[in-house]
């Protein structure tokens, strides 16, 4: 059943590909509900009979690929699903016919699904490298897809972290097979002890930075906003939403895979992620509540609320930190996705990028704009959205092992996006300047916004099931 | 300053990681015996063969998306709308009739050399990569001698061989799953499914890394 | 130091000079050829750490051959955008002032 996670979208965006330009709309689509399907099936399926496994070829880890999900990928395959097919209705509706981007989008989001899915189930350090790859040039294609100058520059400065990021992961990789002799974590969690050399070190050292870049955390964000504050509206959703979470998922799986004999050794190496994160949270928030574009305000917001992903390393030691941080991926991806969703309509309707040209879209678009506001709940962390159940959880755990610092760190980030959204929201209940025009907006665009936001709102009732879920091992 | 840093930084990362690569312990895990044990049930007498297409198939076949995925994206970037297929023509200075002259009588050669790379994947170094190489290489060499025009849209036809491959490849994944696991050749079929992947791949591959050329090649005129 | 360590150690100062490269140069496609320095280097870490007993290993260079792919993919996409941004803007530079 997981395989077909990863055959599927490649498979329809192959035909999709071959169907021609700008066609395979529908064929994405049911492609993608199937995919839904299998997703939540396998979900179910792993909380009733635990963890499965899928050997590639019959041969078995360390000669063959070994597959594996577990609770931790199930969910992360869950989220991508579960994000992927209401945007992939709302590009149906966003994009204009003869839009350039759309020539070859279906193919590019198949693709990108792929190296997702195929990245969430890999336990191999090699084969994790090809779907970052797989990731990361489908995600710079889109953003450069028909675009302007600006956005091919933007791409291209992606393009460079990216490639930068995982080239450095991959030397990692080459030092543990030069050291071991095998890149398959399973192997390689009871081969990787304490007393490892030094090569391990660096090695790890050199993969988790990599991977930081790519996931854009302080201070490697640099290349973040303009690639997701230029795209259009339903990339920009698709990449903050889940395609930057698919590196902080790898740095997770290393950090409690592989490298956990070594995080246990440096006590003091857990509290740099920490660092960062917080230091992403402010900064990020600080830009996003002087950002002008609207686009861009949500682009930040995205640095910042990354940041809390990396709070929870010195905590992982406890149980519930990773369902903390699982639940904060969750809650940031279906309310960034419903965000630029939403910023994408307000933007079509009123032709304005601007912040300061929203007035007056609370009377003409009311759901659009409740839907941003929805996903604003999630982001700020007020109940009962996913966002508070998230924080609550962290601000929990770190006070009862007495790092306040933690739980300062999430309250202040909480309070600072809260000034942020109602920055934009303010704006949008003034007044409309006389002979503003709104054009109508397809139906489709609005509700499937307002959907995702719901989502992580109400996600906040149904927490229990997820930490449930990514609990099983 | 940024430059200071990041070679002082790069000075520090080679000298740690030459500290740290000089007093290694052998590996404790050896693959290469595991491959030399194994080799008699992978189908084909070569090792990096065997590894490629059959214990690690499945990096190649994400591989091959890899590519395509390129190949896709470099059309998805699209050109100029105003740039007309017609005014690109003519720019180019006189063709040298020496090299046309070569060129036609070097392509079937490269051709033959791509079939052999092919056939010598089996059981020494060769394959579908390095024989889809040469087949690319044919159609620059053909492209730089004004003997075959650089790629506008691809077809359909066209682009039933750059997919082709890959789609061989996943056919025979997903018929292998439903059989049992992804890529998990019958023993007696490994060697025929091998080479079925491996030819659909020659020639989807050199398509493809042709395209990679030809395409960028396309709005040629309008920028020189 | 045997063979297989001193094309390690080559490797190593490779993707030293690749990553500055990428980081420091201005001109695309000095950039992009950077990167494949940067990947070069990899690539001769991976075959060579593994066989520096002397011992060949077929693992290893199966999986310089993907990544080689890999790399041949992602250096004609960055061509393809270092070639539209140059019909677009006329620079082959990406302008320092938007960075922040």
């Amino acid at each position: 059943m997981m395989v077909w996670l990863i055959l599927l979208p490649l498979l329809w965006a192959s035909l999709a590909f071959m169907l021609g330009p700008s066609r395979g709309v529908w064929l994405s689509i049911v492609g993608l509900a199937a995919q839904l399907w299998l997703a939540f099936a396998l979900a179910a399926e792993i909380v009733g009979s635990g963890a499965a496994m899928h050997a590639v070829g019959g041969w078995g880890a360390p000669l063959g690929i070994d597959l594996v999900a577990d609770g931790l990928s199930a969910a992360m395959l869950l989220l991508t699903q579960c994000i992927a097919l209401p945007l992939a209705v709302y590009a149906h509706a966003y994009f204009k016919r003869d839009d350039p981007a759309t020539t070859y989008f279906w193919p590019l989001v198949g693709f990108l699904l792929a190296g997702l899915n195929a990245l969430f189930l890999s336990t191999d350090l090699f084969n994790i490298y090809v779907t970052l790859e797989l990731l990361g040039l489908a995600a710079v294609g889109l953003v450069a897809a028909g675009g302007g100058a600006q956005q091919i520059a933007a791409a291209l400065r992606y393009l460079f972290a990216t490639l930068v990021g995982s080239g450095a992961y991959l030397l990692g990789v080459a030092l543990i097979y030069g050291t071991y002799g095998t890149v398959s974590t399973v192997t390689l969690v009871s081969l990787i002890g304490a007393d490892a050399p030094d090569l391990v070190w660096i090695a790890g050292g050199l993969m988790v930075l990599g991977l930081m870049l790519k996931t854009a955390l302080f201070p490697f964000h640099f290349w973040l906003p303009p690639a997701h504050g230029g795209a259009p509206a339903p990339v920009s959703a698709l990449l903050s939403a889940v395609v930057v979470k698919a590196s902080f998922y790898l740095v997770l799986r290393l950090w409690i895979g592989p490298f956990s004999s070594l995080t246990v050794v440096a006590s003091l190496v857990v509290w740099f992620p920490a660092l960062l994160g917080t230091l992403a949270v402010f900064w990020g928030s600080y830009q996003a509540i002087r950002a002008e574009r609207l686009k861009m305000l949500i682009a930040y917001s995205t640095v910042a609320q990354l940041g809390y992903l990396f709070l929870i390393f010195p905590l992982l030691a406890s149980a519930g930190a990773l369902q903390a941080g699982i639940m904060q991926a969750f809650a940031h991806g279906l309310a960034k996705a419903a965000m630029f969703a939403a910023a994408g309509t307000l933007i079509k309707a009123t032709g304005q990028e601007m912040v300061a040209g929203l007035a007056g879209v609370a009377e003409r678009l009311p759901v659009t704009l409740f839907a941003f506001g929805l996903a604003g709940i999630t982001l700020m962390g007020l109940p009962p959205s996913a966002g508070f159940l998230a924080k609550w959880q962290l601000i929990e755990l770190a006070l009862s092992q007495q790092h306040w610092v933690i739980a300062f760190v999430v309250l202040v980030g909480g309070l600072l996006a809260a000034v942020y959204v109602f920055r934009v929201l303010r704006q949008a209940f003034l007044l409309a300047p006389a002979g503003s025009v709104v054009t109508p907006v397809p139906r489709t665009l609005e509700w499937t916004a307002f959907g995702l936001a719901a989502a992580s709102v109400l996600l906040g009732l149904r927490g229990v099931e997820l930490m449930q879920l990514v609990g099983v091992t | 300053m940024k430059r200071l840093l990041v070679v002082l930084g790069a000075v520090c990362l080679v000298v740690l990681l030459l500290g740290a690569m000089h007093d290694l312990a052998p590996a404790s895990v050896e693959l290469h015996a595991a491959v030399a044990t194994n080799l008699t049930a992978s189908g084909v007498e070569h090792p990096v063969t065997a590894v490629l297409l059959n214990f690690r198939g499945y990096d190649t076949l994400l591989e091959i998306a890899v590519l395509l995925l390129a190949l896709i994206v470099i059309l998805a970037i699209g050109m100029d709308a105003t740039i007309s297929a017609e005014a690109t023509v003519d720019v180019r200075p006189l063709v040298n009739p020496v090299l046309q002259t070569l060129a036609k009588l070097v392509v079937p050669l490269m051709i033959l050399v791509a079939v052999y790379l092919l056939w010598a994947g089996s059981f020494r170094p060769g394959g579908a990569f390095q024989a889809g190489a040469v087949l690319a290489a044919a159609a620059v060499l053909l492209h730089l001698a004004e003997l075959l025009p650089s790629w506008q849209s691809p077809g359909v036809k066209l682009r039933l061989g750059l997919a082709g491959g890959f789609l061989i490849f996943l056919a025979v994944g997903a018929v292998s799953l439903m059989q049992g696991a992804l890529l998990e050749y019958p023993l007696e079929q490994a060697g025929a499914l091998i080479l079925l992947i491996e030819s659909g791949l020659t020639v989807s591959l050199g398509l493809i890394l042709a395209g990679l050329f030809l395409l960028l090649s396309r709005d040629d005129g309008e920028t020189s | 130091m045997t063979g297989g360590l001193l094309f390690a150690s080559v490797g190593v100062i490779l993707f030293a000079m690749g990553v500055a490269g990428v980081l420091l140069l201005g001109h695309l496609l000095r950039r992009i050829l950077a990167f494949n320095i940067m990947g070069s280097g990899t690539f001769l870490v991976l075959v060579a750490l593994a066989q520096r007993n002397g011992i060949a290993d077929p693992v290893p260079q199966a999986m310089v051959l993907t990544g080689i792919v890999v790399a041949v993919a992602a250096t004609a996409l960055a061509l393809a955008l270092a070639r539209r941004l140059y019909v677009l803007t006329g620079k082959l530079e990406l302008s320092q002032d938007d960075e922040e």
